[in-house]
C-alpha cells in the first residue's frame, strides 16, 4: 500500500519536474512546480516528517510560489524563448550530461542499497522544536538575521531609481 | 514500508532534472524554479537519511534550507526585476556582464 502510494507520488513528482523544464510557458512551469512541491510534501508525511510537510506547503507552495507567479505576471515572459537559440550546441550537450549525472547519482544510491538501516522512531514536531532550540539554537538565530538581511536587500533593489 | 533508497533514488532523478533545466532554459525565472527543484531534491534526501538513521538532524537542516531558499528567492527575483527594468527583456544569454 505504502509502496504503491510512493510510486504514484514519485511519478507525479518526476512528471511535474519534467513539465517544469520542458513547457515553454513560465506560468505553466510554476504550476507544475506547485504540483511537484505538493507531492514532495506528501513524501515528507510518509517519512514521518509532519512539521516539514506543513512547512513545505506553507513556505514553498504558499509563499515562494506566490512570489514566483507574481514575478512572472509582472515581467510577462514567454516570448523570450522563441527566437533562434544562440547556444544550441551547448544545450544539446545538456541531455547527455544530465543523464551522466543521473547515472552517477544512481550508482551512489545503488551502492548503498544493502546498507543496514538503523531502527528507531525519528520523533514528532515537538522533538524537532526542542532540537532547534537546543543544539541548533545559533543557526536558528542566524537564520533570522539572514531573513532580515534579505528583506532589507530586496527593499533596496526594488526601490524606484535604485 | 518503502525503503529509504527509493526516496534517495527519486531525489537523484529530481536533482538531475533540475540540473538539465538550469542548462537548457533561457528564461531566468524558469532557471530559478529549476534551482528550487534541486533544493527540494536535496531536502528529500536529507529527510530520507534522517528517517533511516532515526534522528532529527536531517529535518532541522531541511528547515534551514527552506529559510535560505526563501531569502534567496526574494533577493533573486528582486534582481531579475531590476535587470528587467533596465534592459526590458529577459534572457540569460544577454546577461554576460555583471553590470548594465
Amino acid at each position: 500500500m505504502a509502496r504503491a502510494a510512493f510510486f504514484v507520488l514519485a511519478a507525479l513528482a518526476t512528471g511535474s519536474a519534467l513539465g517544469l523544464i520542458l513547457k515553454k510557458n513560465a506560468i505553466h512551469g510554476a504550476l507544475f512546480l506547485v504540483v511537484n512541491l505538493g507531492s514532495i510534501a506528501v513524501l515528507y508525511l510518509m517519512l514521518g516528517a509532519e512539521f516539514l510537510a506543513a512547512a513545505q506547503v506553507i513556505v514553498y507552495a504558499g509563499a515562494i510560489m506566490v512570489l514566483f507567479v507574481f514575478a512572472i505576471m509582472v515581467l510577462i515572459p514567454g516570448k523570450e524563448e522563441t527566437g533562434p537559440d544562440p547556444r544550441r550546441a551547448y544545450r544539446l550537450l545538456a541531455l547527455p550530461l544530465g543523464a551522466a549525472l543521473l547515472l552517477l547519482l544512481g550508482g551512489v544510491v545503488a551502492g548503498r542499497l544493502g546498507a543496514p538501516a538503523a531502527a528507531g522512531a525519528a520523533g514528532d514536531a515537538g522533538a524537532l522544536g526542542r532540537l532547534l532550540f537546543t543544539r541548533y539554537l545559533f543557526p536558528f538565530e542566524v537564520t533570522s538575521v539572514l531573513l532580515l538581511a534579505a528583506m532589507v536587500g530586496v527593499l533596496l533593489l526594488a526601490r524606484r531609481g535604485a | 514500508m518503502v525503503p529509504e533508497s527509493y526516496y534517495t533514488a527519486l531525489s537523484a532523478v529530481l536533482f538531475s532534472i533540475g540540473v538539465v533545466g538550469v542548462v537548457i532554459r533561457r528564461n531566468p525565472l524558469v532557471i530559478f524554479m529549476s534551482i528550487e527543484l534541486m533544493l527540494n531534491a536535496a531536502n528529500l534526501a536529507l529527510v530520507a537519511f534522517g528517517h533511516r538513521f532515526g534522528n532529527l538532524d536531517g529535518q532541522a537542516l531541511v528547515l534551514f534550507v527552506m529559510a535560505v531558499a526563501a531569502a534567496e528567492v526574494a533577493v533573486g527575483l528582486a534582481i531579475i526585476v531590476a535587470i528587467f527594468r533596465v534592459r526590458r527583456r529577459l534572457s540569460v544569454d544577454d546577461l554576460s556582464l555583471m553590470r548594465w
